[in-house]
């Protein structure tokens, strides 16, 4: 090919290759600008110069334009739910951007133009509105109420009056006690936590299963989160481009953790409100075989269990055929089990790991998130847990950990915190009281309103089915009806859409961020809504 | 059932995590371990390592505990702090509490002399300088893409900036000529190669004060370098962590300062990285800080932020404490005299045995120049040395070839990490060490002046050969 005037688009040339579409895209103004020059020298003997290049080169740069323009809307990622659900934007994978904005502005990465998007996910959107207009009982009592993040707000009390209790004087303890000093905690200190926060987080994590399975501190890396937590598992198990599997609906968030900066794709695998959202083996197998058809590399199984949204609880049943499916397919899983310790019905939760020990399956496969932002509330001080069996992927971790630390001060908090059982104890117990009877009641007061909601047995939400008054039948309507809640009823709670379920109509209400004297005041604000739309049919 | 064997686990997971792109397989980790396995400690192990390869800084404790003790409500733990806890504990917003974004703005700003102000909302958590440097390179570059980064350059950095991102490094040279001087000829250099190689340079990262040479930028090499990213069009990373480390004149100048001087300065490019592990000695907290004068980097930033967001109770501490103005002013200036006193003794201890090093005015380091010791002058000698004074001196310093340096012969040596008794005991090996290599080896160390250059084979990225940069352009000679 002859040498062009233009300098060749070094993307081409340099980067891996990525998914078919980015590279096609960028190899396809490569090869158009190759193809200009020799057309200018042969139009240039005829029409003059300027109508020899000029022509020529504004019909290709047009062709080119109006190419790209279609190429990216074929760039979507191939999944089931886009064409049941087209109107939502559903968030756009880092192969989908085209780079035509970029060419008059200073270029950031393209994950950055990505990102730094205004959010189309309705959860984010959600969540945005409420910090522009935060409900308070006081200051602001026409605010939107957040009933959109699965904080628990319940038993912070307990934990507050623990810390008054027990460490008074300063942040670092009374001047004896060495190991609280700033010597302590203030130099480096390892990056995949303290040996004994470690110890104290292997005990709670046993303590909040139930006693049924025991942890090993060696077998974990600490983070700051269970954000990092999940982030760091998808770098170490999967390549850029390759996918999860995941049941719907999920938990929004796993879109960023998983997909922004380690590039793997997440496959939604259905379930449906006829089996309570719970997850069945043959629609996994289908979702497995549909991919491998598309070429896509299936490197996992992504869980939460108990699950968010709709808060049921996995049977042994169920997690054994899910083990003996990534055995067959030789993929591994990861069970998000951070809502472990807030379980309230009458089902019992088992993780994983205890089915581990009963069955000789290959460990390495297991990798087990958890944190204290959820049993324990204090999801500010960012504390995560990666737990694995495999001591690669542990090494791996460990080394990635460096870029997401628990900050020391916080860990020794934790760790003390922890280390008092007695207190741990009826903290549990206290917690999953209050969420119970918050729940209850709140269920109960949605179905008196015609809301009827999924079964559910842990976590800090209900999922509740409210097709009934979304009109279409659609993801329009489920939009709709979200839009009457933030804007007439000034209440945020999270669309199935945003957490990817195939039927429209269902929305995620967290009831944790309330106090248990606050409910007749959002279910009045729910009904509202309710009726309106009743009267509106 | 699968046996699990090592080859089969190993295809199944990611490149990334069985890759050795995280670069600790370099001597920089490998002295570490060593000081791991036998700590020096002043009474339990007397001949264990002294470890002179951590860049930590110990000497302010003190003053902070006394804050500590005074300002009882800044803690959560407290009586008197308590009340904040409910609030502390759930508040996981990425935007940071508002309080600690002031605070860091107003720290940031009294280290620079109250000479440039700083936009709270502009600052972006992550974990530590470690995840604010590669929060950075996601968000300015994509992978392949690639970043100049200035010899001798931080050994993590390859893990920091490249490792998950897919960005590349390309050494910008610098030698001892002129100081390690970064000139503009040395950038164009590495520029322009990149680009004969088809390679995509999306900005130059430049340490200021270095790490590892301790010295600061001056003013108008500065102003050079901004308006060559200018030029270019390319970002500009302004590690910045050792601000407050600077002991002595030259003042340190920030990118922040210079770019009020420079007429259509495009800000978007321009970002700067910061954290408190250095200039405060709370590298425990694992507090890194992101400032981007371009607002996309920020809205992205701040959403990645996500992955390592300072704990509440942390900020919530900072917040109280960096508010402190009176309690900052005095921190900052006594932490400086005590740097400056240690880097004293230390360079006159070394003085001692005709050890010297690159003049410097900050860093919690010196840039020890060992050439005299080399019996070899190749980066083969360097390692032989490096190894002898790790294993026989029982010192952990760092390799200058760890850091990328052009020429063998170059150690970093970290002196802020350690009591004075802890000084005194690695300055005295030193001198039996060096007292001893200098006895032995007169003659051959005489005959060996004839110093040969080995192009660097150290790793994956565009070899750059000594031999291309004229360290005595016109604009050095300019400039110094």
């Amino acid at each position: 090919m002859t040498q062009t005037r233009k300098p060749s688009d070094p993307k081409h040339r340099t980067r891996e290759p990525k998914t078919p579409s980015s590279s096609s895209s960028s190899s396809f103004s490569t090869s158009g600008m190759k193809l200009i020059v020799p057309l200018q020298g042969v139009v240039q003997g005829r029409g003059g110069l300027f109508l020899g290049t000029l022509i020529p080169c504004a019909l290709f740069y047009f062709l080119q334009l109006y190419l790209k323009r279609r190429r990216s809307g074929f760039n979507n990622p191939p999944s089931p739910s886009s064409t049941s659900s087209p109107t939502l934007p559903r968030t756009s994978s880092r192969s989908n951007l085209s780079t035509r904005g970029s060419i008059s502005r200073v270029r950031v990465s393209k994950l950055a133009t990505l990102v730094a998007k205004p959010d189309d996910s309705l959860y984010y959107l959600g969540l945005e509105k409420v910090s522009q207009d935060p409900y308070d009982a006081s200051e602001n009592p026409n605010g939107i109420i957040q009933l959109g993040l699965s904080d628990n707000k319940l038993c912070l009390d307990l934990i507050g009056k623990w810390v008054s209790r027990n460490l008074e004087g300063s942040l670092m303890g009374s001047s004896d006690d060495v190991t609280l000093s700033i010597n302590g905690i203030a130099p480096y200190q390892p990056h995949d936590g303290l040996g004994e926060l470690k110890m104290a987080l292997s005990d709670f994590m046993q303590q909040v299963m139930g006693e049924s399975v025991k942890f090993d501190p060696s077998n974990m890396i600490l983070t700051s989160g269970a954000t990092p937590a999940i982030e760091i598992l998808s770098f170490c198990l999967a390549d850029h481009g390759n996918a999860f599997l995941v049941p719907t609906p999920y938990y929004p968030g796993f879109v960023r953790d998983v997909r922004w900066r380690p590039g793997v794709d997440l496959i939604p695998v259905h379930c449906r409100s006829t089996d309570n959202f719970n997850l069945n083996i043959t629609a996994l197998e289908q979702a497995y075989s549909q991919a491998r058809k598309r070429g896509v590399k299936v490197r996992g199984i992504l869980i939460s269990n108990p699950s968010n949204p709709v808060g049921n609880i996995l049977t042994p049943d169920v997690l054994f055929s899910l083990l003996d499916f990534a055995e067959e397919k030789n993929i591994h899983i990861i069970a998000d089990e951070v809502f472990a310790g807030s379980t309230y019905g009458s089902d019992k939760f088992v993780s994983i790991a205890e089915i581990l020990d009963s069955e000789y399956v290959d460990k390495s496969r297991v990798h087990i998130v958890y944190g204290l932002s959820k049993d324990l509330s204090l999801a500010g001080f960012r504390v995560g847990v990666i737990y694995s069996f495999n001591h690669t992927v542990l090494a791996a971790a460990k080394k990635l950990s460096r870029f997401s630390s628990i900050s020391a001060p916080t860990q020794r908090l934790v760790a003390s915190m922890l280390s008092d059982k007695r207190f741990i104890q009826e903290y549990l117990e206290t917690n999953r009281y209050r969420i119970q009877q918050v729940h209850d009641k709140f269920v109960d007061c949605l179905s008196k309103l015609g809301i009827k909601c999924a079964k559910s047995s842990a976590g800090m939400f209900c999922w509740a089915d409210m097709s009934g008054l979304i009109r279409p039948y659609s993801e329009k309507g489920e939009l709709e009806l979200w839009e009457k809640f933030m804007s007439v009823s000034k209440i945020n709670i999270t669309p199935g859409s945003a957490c990817h379920c195939i039927e429209p109509g269902w929305f995620r209400i967290c009831f944790t961020s309330i106090s248990f004297e606050d409910i007749p005041l959002v279910i009045e604000r729910i009904r509202r809504v309710v009726e309106s739309c009743k009267s509106s049919s | 059932m699968a046996l699990g064997n090592i080859k089969s686990t190993h295809q199944l997971l990611s490149k990334i995590a069985t890759n050795d792109k995280h670069g600790e397989n370099s001597p920089y980790f490998d002295g570490w371990k060593a000081y791991e396995t036998n700590p020096f400690h002043p009474t339990k192990n007397p001949q264990g390592v002294i470890q002179m390869g951590l860049a930590e800084n110990q000497l302010s404790f003190d003053l902070i505990e006394e804050w500590i003790r005074n300002n009882p409500k800044a803690s959560i733990c407290t009586p008197e702090g308590v009340d904040n806890f409910r609030h502390i504990a759930n508040f996981q917003d990425y935007h940071g509490l508002p309080e600690f974004r002031n605070a860091v703005a107003k720290f940031m700003s009294k280290v620079r002399g109250g000479r440039v102000r700083f936009d709270p909302d502009r600052i972006l958590m992550s974990g530590g300088a470690t995840g604010a440097n590669e929060l950075i390179m996601f968000c300015l570059a994509d992978p392949g893409d690639a970043f100049l980064v200035p010899c001798p350059y931080y050994p993590a950095f390859v893990r920091d900036l490249c490792w998950r991102t897919g960005v590349q490094l390309i050494p910008v040279q610098c030698d001892s000529s002129n100081n390690f001087m970064i000139t503009r000829e040395a950038l164009e250099a590495a520029y322009n190669k990149a680009k004969a190689h088809n390679i995509n340079v999306k900005g130059l990262l430049i340490t200021n004060p270095s790490n590892p040479l301790g010295t600061t930028v001056d003013r108008e090499t500065l102003k050079s370098i901004v308006r060559f990213i200018n030029e270019k069009n390319i970002h500009f990373v302004c590690d910045e962590i050792y601000a407050a480390t600077v002991f002595n004149t030259p003042t340190f100048v920030s990118v922040a300062e210079v770019i009020q001087e420079i007429e259509h300065c495009k800000r978007n490019l321009i970002h700067i990285i910061y954290s408190l592990s250095k200039d405060m000695g709370l590298p425990g907290f694992r507090v890194g800080l992101v400032y981007s004068y371009n607002d996309e980097v920020v809205n992205c930033g701040r959403k990645m932020s996500s992955f390592g967001l300072v704990s509440s109770q942390t900020q919530h501490f900072l917040a109280a404490m960096l508010a402190d103005e009176e309690f900052v002013e005095r921190f900052l200036k006594e932490s400086a005299k005590r740097l400056r006193l240690r880097h004293e003794y230390f360079t006159k201890g070394l003085e001692k045995v005709n050890i010297t090093c690159l003049p410097s005015n900050a860093g919690l380091f010196c840039w020890m120049n060992l050439r005299g010791l080399l019996k070899k002058h190749t980066f083969e000698g360097e390692m032989v040395l490096w190894r002898m004074i790790v294993n026989e001196v029982k010192l952990n310093v760092s390799p200058g070839s760890a850091f990328n340096c052009s020429e063998p012969g170059w150690f970093r040596v970290c002196f802020a990490n350690m009591d004075h008794e802890t000084v005194e005991v690695a300055l005295k090996r030193i001198r039996a060490f060096v007292g001893k290599e200098i006895g032995v080896e007169r003659k051959r160390w005489k005959s060996n002046l004839r110093l040969s250059f080995s192009t660097r084979r150290f790793d994956e990225t565009v070899i750059m050969s000594p031999h291309m940069m004229s360290p005595h352009s016109p604009l050095v000679r300019a400039t110094t």
